[in-house]
Order: C-alpha cells, then structure tokens, then sequence
C-alpha cells in the first residue's frame, strides 16, 4: 500500500472508531433501559441506511464528476472537519473545555429514557428511535470521511472496510468491557484524526487546484508532521491560561 | 404537501450549514480562504506548499484562542 492509503486507513479506522463509540453508549442505554431488541434493531437500521449512503452518494461521485473537481470539493469538507476536530482536541487536551464522558452520558440517557413511559416487551419504538438516532447522527460523520477519502483516491472500498473494521472492533470491545467505554482514549484519537483529515484537506486541495507538492503523496506525511507538531506546541501554549492553570497561580 | 416539502428542505439545510459551518464560521471561512489562495499561487512552484498549509495552521490556532474560555473579571 502507498503512503496515502495507509494514512486512508488510519484516519478513516480513527474517526469510525471515536463515534463508534459514542454512538455505543447511547445504544448500551437504550438496550438496558429499554429492552435490547429495540435497541440492536436501531442500531443495525442505522448502520445499514449508512451503508446504503455510502454507496448511493460514493460509486456516482467515483464515476461522474470530474476528478480535479471532486478532490477541491472532498479537500474542503475533510479540511473543514480536520480543522474542527484539532481545534476541540486541542481545547479539550488544554482543559478549556470538558473532556467526553461516556459514563455522564450514558447515565444521563438512562435517566431520560426512564421518563418516557413502560417498556413494551416486543417492540419498543422510542428505544428503537433512540438507538436509531444514536448510530446515525454519529456515523454521519464517519460517512462522510469514508465517501470523500475513498473518493477523492478512487479506493470507497477500502475506506468503507476501514470503517467497518473500527465498528466491529468497538462492538466486540463494548460486548466485553461493557460500560467501560470512558476508558478509551477518545481525545487523544480525536487528535490524531484531526491531524489526518487536516493534511488529507489540504493535500487534496492542492491536487485539485494545480498544486505540485514535492514527492506527490509522500508529502501527506509532511503535513502530518506539521499538524502533529503544531499540536504539539499548541496544546501547552493554550493549557498556560486554561481555568485551572490560572486557579493555581492565583 | 408542498409546505412539508419546504420544511424537509429548509431541516435539511439547517442540519447540513450546523454540521459544516456550526458555531466555528472562522474554519469554514479559513478553508475557503486555502482553496482560494491554492487557485491563486498553483503556478508557482515552492510558495502555494508554503503558504497553503500556513493559512490553515495560523487559523485553527486563532479559532482554537478564540475558544479558550476567559476568566471573568473581577467586580
């Protein structure tokens, strides 16, 4: 594989992974709180709607736009996200804004879900819906990284079985460590991610517009280098005025 | 009919102008920004591996300040 496929690889893998596991919280609260045939129903309507669009929306893009033009377009939207992603990592990393909690939310699920009437025992619809909504509005997200980066490389495949192998990866984790989902290191996966779509976005820009980086896709990894090092230097300069910072020198 | 259309459709842009633009504009901006300066500088061969990472680089760093939270001030 070339350079830009694995870094392909990674990013896609990393970003599925992080709303996988989002998206596995609200499931777990709907399955205990509700029922887990609704639940798991949700759940997987919503991974196959996702599916449905990636190759719905993905194999036509491959084939009929222009390739200069779907890179400047795939570009802007992973360098929008890329940028978003570094921007909360690097708040959450300096402590200017609340790491993720999966217990909070799962916890805060379940105490919603409680208010919404009795259980039915066969088909539940509002843990059918919550679920539904869960993996949908998480893996959004993730299709679209999937949709542009395979795209923009003429490799959809290898991008859905990326993604693919990220969910399955959180579901067999979440089958076993159950609600230990807070462990997992999500903002430094955040991180990494935001590094990645924020070289690929610019990498693809360039390409489309005429650009000519030096070593062709072996520059994707200079640009990763530039990101993770002005991550690198970010995190510490924004954690010097971080809330706690200042409560201690005061 | 017609009025659940127009609703389906004004959503379905709220969702997608939340889910791109949000409460960051600056990034959506600063991406533009990269695309334009990339068409301007593509003829050139050093300056645009230059300049286009930078433009990206010095934007989340100021979106990223702009979003430390602040100390209030003191009464």
């Amino acid at each position: 594989m070339k350079a830009s496929e694995w870094v392909l690889v990674l990013a896609v893998f990393g970003a599925s992974a992080v709303e996988m596991v989002e998206a596995l919280t609200i499931v777990l609260a709907a399955g205990t709180s509700r029922g887990w045939r609704s639940a798991l129903e949700g759940a997987a309507s919503a991974l196959a709607v996702l599916t449905a669009i990636v190759v719905l929306v993905g194999v036509p893009l491959i084939h009929y736009v222009p390739i200069d033009l779907l890179r400047v377009i795939v570009g802007a939207l992973l360098l929008t996200l890329g940028l978003n992603w570094l921007r909360k990592a690097w708040l959450r990393a300096s402590g200017h804004k609340a790491l993720h909690d999966e217990d909070k939310i799962f916890a805060e699920t379940v105490e919603e879900l409680s208010h919404d009437g009795p259980v039915r025992p066969q088909r539940d619809a509002v843990g059918f819906a919550v679920a539904f909504k869960g993996v949908f509005l998480e893996g959004t997200e993730v299709v679209l990284i999937v949709i542009s980066l395979g795209a923009s490389q003429g490799r959809l495949g290898l991008a859905a079985a990326a993604a693919a192998a990220a969910a399955l990866v959180v579901i067999v984790v979440g089958a076993i460590v159950a609600r230990q989902l807070s462990k997992v290191p999500e903002n430094a996966i955040k991180l990494t991610v935001g590094v990645m779509l924020s070289s690929f976005g610019i990498f693809w820009v360039g390409e489309g517009t005429g650009v000519h980086w030096p070593g062709a896709d072996a520059f994707l990894l200079v640009l990763v280098a530039v990101f993770a090092a002005c991550s690198a230097l970010a995190i510490p300069w924004l954690r010097r005025s971080s809330p706690a910072q200042l409560g201690a020198t005061t | 009919m017609t009025a659940a259309v127009a609703r389906g459709l004004r959503a379905f842009g709220r969702f997608w102008w939340e889910f791109i633009v949000g409460d960051t504009p600056e990034l959506f901006v600063a991406t533009l920004v990269v695309i334009a300066v990339s068409l301007a500088l593509a003829s050139l061969h050093v300056v645009p591996v230059i300049v286009v990472p930078a433009v990206a680089v010095v934007a989340v760093l100021w979106s990223a300040a702009r979003g430390r939270v602040r100390p209030r001030a003191e009464d």
